[in-house]
């Protein structure tokens, strides 16, 4: 962005206007049985619901459900959407991540096709850190809710120099 | 309702604390299985030209593991409602087989209605709180 980059006494370079703004539904994620199995096995998590279908239907689900945090590998996407947006301008490539929130209406079940739909919430600037706040809705492709998710991305150093 | 059994919890309850071992093997796995390919968690060469004082678990890795002690103590993972944290302090992993270590506590901090509970958790690595605010509120039947 032009107009802020190095003004005294305004140190937002993100567009501000852009609180509110949503972003179009991604294509449906399908959550496949053997991709939950391999994330479940990546964080070591040996809880036999993310593996055994026997185990989650004894527990009422009608296929493997995904650990908490696979919701993140879905709604990234979305909230790639807000941060890539070109009349943002956030510098992708200092960005760390700040915050993570998860809200489950339901966990994920493999077979589940899963849409991300994006908002911009907040646009901040503290201690020369651009912080950006997206919340993505993971959504089946019929509108019902599974997981509401918040991240929060921090571009260090951007809201006090530009490179 | 899920047909696991009820937990039992009080204000004060502790949940069975967890020790998670990270070694760069583990975060190459948990970037292939997510999806986030960042060099800073798998190349200490870039790492270091960043200012970072070497390749840094994903702190979605961090995330991933400290719930396990809250979904270990439900049993069924699906009882979790809701789960955030923020993340404070980078957890630098060494190139050697041993890597390091992730330690989580719980305990349970408030009781609230329809048979819900808020339990607090803190994770650290090399005594120092690696996340903030980390909190889950569970369903105990």
């Amino acid at each position: 962005m032009q107009q802020a980059h190095g003004a005294q006494g305004d140190p937002l370079t993100l567009n501000a206007d852009l609180v509110g703004r949503t972003y179009p539904p991604t294509a449906p994620y399908v959550v496949g049985r053997e991709k939950v199995r391999e994330f479940a096995s990546a964080i070591g998590d040996a809880n036999p619901a993310y593996t055994d279908v026997a185990a989650a239907q004894a527990l009422g689900y009608s296929d493997v459900i995904a650990p908490p945090t696979f919701a993140f590998v879905v709604s990234y996407a979305g909230t790639a959407l807000a941060a890539a947006d070109p009349d943002l301008g956030l510098d992708y490539s200092r960005v760390v991540h700040g915050e993570q929130r998860f809200a489950y209406t339901r966990p994920i079940v493999a077979g589940d096709a899963l849409v991300a739909k994006a908002t911009i919430e907040a646009i901040r600037a503290v201690a020369g850190n651009d912080i950006l706040t997206t919340r993505v809705d993971l959504e089946t492709e019929d509108g019902d809710p599974v997981v509401s998710t918040v991240t929060v991305i921090v571009a260090r150093g951007t809201a006090e120099e530009d490179s | 309702m899920s047909p696991a059994a009820d937990v039992g919890a009080e204000v004060g309850t502790e949940l069975p604390a967890q020790s998670f071992p990270v070694t760069r093997a583990s975060l190459v796995r948990y970037a292939g299985a997510s999806g986030d390919f960042n060099p800073i968690h798998w190349n200490e060469r870039f790492a270091l030209e960043v200012g970072l004082p070497n390749v840094i678990a994903h702190g979605m890795f961090t995330m991933a593991e400290a719930v396990r002690v809250v979904t270990d103590w439900l049993g069924d993972p699906g009882r979790l409602e809701s789960y955030s944290v923020r993340f404070t302090r980078p957890v630098p992993v060494p190139d050697d087989d041993t890597g390091t270590v992730i330690e989580v506590t719980g305990k349970v901090t408030e009781l609230l209605d329809e048979g819900r509970a808020k339990v607090m958790l803190t994770a650290t690595h090399e005594g120092q709180k690696i996340l903030g605010n980390a909190v889950a509120v569970v369903r105990l039947a």
